[in-house]
């Protein structure tokens, strides 16, 4: 099973992210912004990091290179998609996620391991959770307030998108405390928290992050 | 040679911690006017003579595509000269 990784000028997590596909027990493949070429991987991960040093928003130019024209178009026939941080903010910029990621409520760069639960299974990066299990995995982002119009916020909740939420202190003020959502299909998923790097005991505060990478070759085997 | 100038702004309703930061700092320096604060964009595009409606049009089109974020922020396009 091959998982892309797509690596921006600026990413920071893509080697992270590519790690946690190997120990998840898939083929991790680098990808690369500047060519079109999505080198046969059946899913497809946009990492974490500073794209375009969030030059004019964040994830606004990467969300214009030849890669992502080629996963938008790809993204809109099902074709599974997580973004990580950077990731989810470039995915909502591209308009295949709603709503956009903004400036944390108190102007600071949060760094902390964070409680989150996990509110929807249904995604290909999410079913080897329990619904509303709660795990542990880190944040550190500037811009991670979620924000969206009262119309999308309640057609999210109503058909269940949001895929993970804060637990205990909203971190930054995002509407409803989300931290993840999904598109209408489910094939898109976008997360402010990093499950790649809470994949061991080592390098992280939990292995709570291990499924989003496990989940996803659960749904390519039962396909 | 004239400036086009599109300035961005953050839709009232989304929340603007910049601006408030902004807001409480000027009373802690005697300024006292302001009943709040809203932060925003500014981009001075430079034109070789008289911006045609045709070039206005183009930079409303990127302004909607690259220089806003249409789903938090409006824009407003004007020529400076």
């Amino acid at each position: 099973m091959r998982i892309g990784v797509v690596t921006f000028p600026g990413s920071l997590d893509d080697r992270s992210a590519l790690r946690a596909i190997e120990l998840g027990g898939g083929t991790p493949v680098p990808l690369f912004h500047g060519s079109n070429d999505l080198k046969e991987v059946q899913a497809v991960i946009l990492p974490g990091g500073f794209s375009y040093g969030d030059y004019l928003r964040c994830g606004a130019i990467s969300r214009f290179s030849p890669i992502m024209e080629s996963i938008i178009l790809a993204a809109e026939h099902g074709f599974p998609v997580l973004g990580i941080c950077n990731g989810f903010q470039i995915l909502c910029e591209s308009h295949l996620l709603p709503g956009a990621l903004t400036r944390n409520a108190d102007l600071h760069f949060i760094c902390a391991d964070q409680k989150v639960s996990v509110e929807n299974t249904n995604t290909p990066w999410t079913n080897n959770y329990k619904k509303g299990q709660e795990i542990v995995i880190p944040i550190k982002n500037g811009e991670g307030s979620f924000q969206c119009s009262d119309e999308t916020l309640k057609e999210l909740e109503d058909e269940g998108r949001v895929v993970l939420r804060y637990v205990g202190k909203n971190p930054n003020g995002s509407r409803n405390a989300i931290a993840g959502i999904s598109n209408k299909r489910g094939n898109v998923v976008g997360v402010m928290p990093h499950p790649e790097q809470a994949i061991e005991d080592l390098t992280g505060p939990s292995e709570d992050g291990l499924n989003f990478f496990t989940s996803i070759l659960k749904e390519m085997v039962g396909r | 040679m004239a400036i086009i100038v599109v300035e961005v702004m953050l839709k009232p309703e989304i929340l603007d911690p910049q601006g408030q930061a902004v807001a409480s700092a000027l009373p802690r320096l005697g300024f006292t006017f302001a009943k709040s604060v809203r932060q925003g964009k500014r981009f001075e595009i430079e034109v070789d003579g008289e911006p045609t409606e045709a070039q206005i049009a183009e930079v409303e089109k990127a302004a909607h595509t690259l220089l806003s974020n249409p789903v938090i922020e409006n824009f407003l396009v004007r020529v400076e000269k």
